[in-house]
């Protein structure tokens, strides 16, 4: 048994309160807006072929949501939710990781999904929910998942996934898969009681989970100075005795670089890490949100001048490893290939009814092939009211 | 064959599932060293090391979304919640999580290795938070197991299944009989199936049904209605989802007659789904109205928990209401 906490406070005899905003933390910044490296800066492990990923995996990512967005609004799909501005921070994260690594995802990170190599096709399956989806049209719209690219399927409660994350991590080191998780979430998410959970428990028992908060200023409506008092999220990191940083979400060499280095102190000592990317939700919360009503344009604007993929493609072309013509190549080529996906994806057809009741268990009970049975034979006398289902059993 | 009470039978149940599986994990409040507030998990730790049997922080939606990750890793975890009145905090990680994990992921990813242990039930002048019965809550959550094992035999066969089911199983354990229920156990490794009930003893005229503690409460309002010439038939239905209406309706269907009997409040209690079903089942077979005995509508209290607990005075009264309907 250890009780040193009671031996390793250092006493005094008048009493002076600890100041709550007392611990500094440091933003890190390698890149500027222009392309430019800070003096001093210590680069991330990065060559031409991984910054031309990440730099196509960011452009897939602007195209894809800003395409979506529009089809949302003539009706297309029912849902979605973009990350406009803060594509650094998911796409950044994922290239400083093993293919192999767990990601849990709130749901605004699918930059690590694409630049896992998830399809377009994919994409469109999941936000059109037919056939073809793996997750069998059950979720609503960029609820993704693929246990092939080791991406957690998502779901809508939040923080759920943060003490899931540290059990992953916890089996990982048992089973010396010498493999880690991320577990994402906004710091909106970081006020459940799950984020206290899933901290506390991933540094007890020592996984190594790299707990990466996305705080990009707004949890729908409400701003983080409504979310929290003390020094963001990070201060909190210190609280449970984990090695924290705090990082500009919008530098992609920051974001690479900090991850990078997380992760290798996560497997080498077992243990999690906390980092905080500060960024600005550029977009709305999602399609049925309009930001008009609790921000201005003037705040939004200023931002805007900060864009992520704007600074990479400023610094790509300092390295002389990209140019405009590619620049102009690249965007027109992805906006033709998601119009075309959209056009695709729409007309599959929607998963069977058998997969209403499939899954729930392992094996459908004797009472759900009942249900089954009595839902067919409905549909049987009522087709006209159930066209994605009749006449396909 | 050897004597065991319930908690050495749970406790020779995790010894086994820990040995022949070594991605199997047991954690919860106080389990480690100490073996759990009630020794569940005696010897545990010194037998398969601190990584594989340890405390967690104070926390239970950190136990259960902790073994969610588990289970969704391909390790084998049994979580322990250390009262059932505490499993609410995990509510959330159980009903939204755990339940429909494989669901909304096209099976893509489960948590079929989870099962979460934890004493259920009153008896044991526990006042409103050491007592509770909340299978009901769960019952309506499509995705879980729950299961209730009424003695040591019942419980390592039926415990053995829940961590081999490849679903998440909440396993209540009746705490009242932790020690005072002593049985022959096999020693060896055995299964009782879940999703079966178990027809205790035969009878022609009522059908008695109930789970775990409750058992020994029908058993005896049975015994005082046979010397009234009644003839019960009592089952035991172990299994609360997926619950065995075969077995339940096979058997009203000879008797006529149903009684259900559990210590969770009246309303909204799984009596209620079992009472709606076997009336549509057994319309024309039935000679008197279902008949619910339950712990009453209110909190768990402690000075009055004789006049709360459905027992056999209750039962017995019923039995004899039901038969002179």
């Amino acid at each position: 048994m250890d009780t040193n906490i009671y031996k390793s406070s250092r006493e005094v005899h008048s009493a002076d309160f600890i100041d709550g905003h007392s611990v500094d933390i440091p933003i890190l910044k390698i890149l500027k807006q222009d392309g430019s490296v800070y003096k001093g800066a210590e680069l991330p492990d990065i060559d031409q072929e991984l910054a031309t990923k990440i730099y196509k995996t960011l452009a897939f990512h602007r195209v894809l949501d800003e395409r979506m967005i529009a089809a949302q609004r003539q009706g297309r799909v029912s849902f979605y939710m973009a990350a406009l501005g803060e594509e650094a921070a998911s796409v950044g994260s994922a290239a400083g990781l093993h293919d192999e690594d767990m990601i849990m995802a709130q749901y605004r990170e699918q930059g690590a999904l694409m630049f896992r190599g998830f399809r377009l096709d994919q994409f469109m399956n999941q936000m059109f929910s037919n056939e073809l989806e793996l997750g069998k049209g059950r979720q609503m719209p960029i609820h993704y998942g693929s246990k092939e690219l080791h991406y957690m399927t998502i779901s809508s409660p939040l923080g759920t996934q943060i003490p899931q994350a540290a059990g992953y991590a916890y089996g990982q080191k048992l089973q010396g898969k010498e493999r880690c998780t991320i577990c994402y979430f906004g710091e909106g998410a970081a006020s459940e009681g799950d984020f206290h959970a899933g901290l506390n428990m991933a540094a007890v028992h020592q996984a190594p989970v790299i707990f990466f908060c996305r705080n990009n200023g707004y949890a729908i409506s409400t701003p983080s100075n409504e979310q929290y008092a003390g020094n963001g999220i990070a201060s909190r990191g210190v609280g449970y005795g984990i090695k924290t940083i705090r990082i500009d979400g919008n530098d992609i060499l920051a974001v690479l670089k900090a991850t990078q280095m997380a992760r290798a102190y996560a497997l080498e000592n077992n243990q999690p890490v906390l980092i905080e990317a500060m960024s600005y939700r550029l977009g709305a919360h999602s399609t049925s949100d309009d930001p008009s009503g609790y921000r201005t344009r003037e705040e939004e604007a200023k931002w805007a001048e900060h864009d992520p993929i704007l600074r990479m493609k400023n610094w790509m072309l300092n390295q002389k490893w990209w140019d405009e013509d590619q620049e102009n190549e690249l965007f027109e080529g992805l906006r033709d290939e998601v119009l075309k996906a959209v056009k695709v994806a729409e007309k599959i057809a929607k998963p069977g009814i058998e997969d209403v009741v499939s899954d729930v268990y392992d094996i459908p009970t004797p009472g759900l092939e009942k249900q089954l049975d009595e839902l067919k034979e409905h549909i049987r006398k009522y087709p006209d009211a159930y066209p994605n289902t009749a006449g396909r059993f | 064959m050897a004597q065991m009470n319930l908690l050495q039978a749970i406790n020779n149940a995790l010894d086994i599932a820990m040995a022949e599986n070594d991605s199997a994990v047991c954690f919860g409040e106080d389990v480690g060293h100490f073996g759990g507030v009630f020794r569940a998990t005696s010897n545990l730790q010194e037998k398969y090391g601190k990584a594989r049997c340890f405390n967690t922080p104070l926390t239970e939606q950190g136990i259960i979304g902790f073994a969610n990750g588990l289970a969704a890793q391909g390790s084998l975890p049994i979580a322990e919640i250390q009262f059932a009145d505490y499993i609410f905090p995990a509510f959330d990680q159980i009903v939204n999580e755990s339940a429909k994990f494989r669901y909304r992921s096209g099976n893509e990813f489960n948590v079929g290795k989870l099962t979460i242990r934890t004493p259920y039930g009153g008896g044991i002048a526990g006042g409103l938070y050491h007592s509770q019965s909340p299978e009901a809550y769960f019952a309506h959550t499509p995705g879980l197991k729950i299961v209730v094992p009424r003695n040591p035999y019942q419980a390592k066969g039926l415990l053995l299944a829940s961590i081999r089911d490849d679903n998440p199983v909440v396993f209540f354990e009746p705490k009242k009989l932790y020690r005072a229920s002593v049985g022959e156990v096999p020693e060896e490794d055995y299964q009782i199936p879940l999703g079966k009930a178990e027809v205790v003893s035969q009878g022609t005229d009522i059908s008695l049904l109930g789970w775990g503690a409750q058992m020994e409460t029908l058993e005896k309002a049975a015994k005082m209605a046979e010397k009234q010439g009644v003839s019960c038939e009592i089952i035991d239905l172990r299994s609360i989802l997926p619950w065995d209406v075969e077995t339940v309706a096979n058997s009203v269907m000879k008797t006529g007659r149903l009684l259900i009997n559990h210590e969770a409040p009246l309303t909204g209690g799984f009596a209620g789904e079992i009472a709606a079903t076997i009336q549509s089942e057994c319309f024309l077979h039935l000679e008197s109205p279902i008949s619910r005995v339950c712990g009453l509508d209110t909190p768990f209290p402690l000075a009055h928990e004789k006049e709360y607990m459905p027992d056999e005075l209750k039962t017995f009264e019923a039995i004899m209401a039901s038969v002179n309907y």
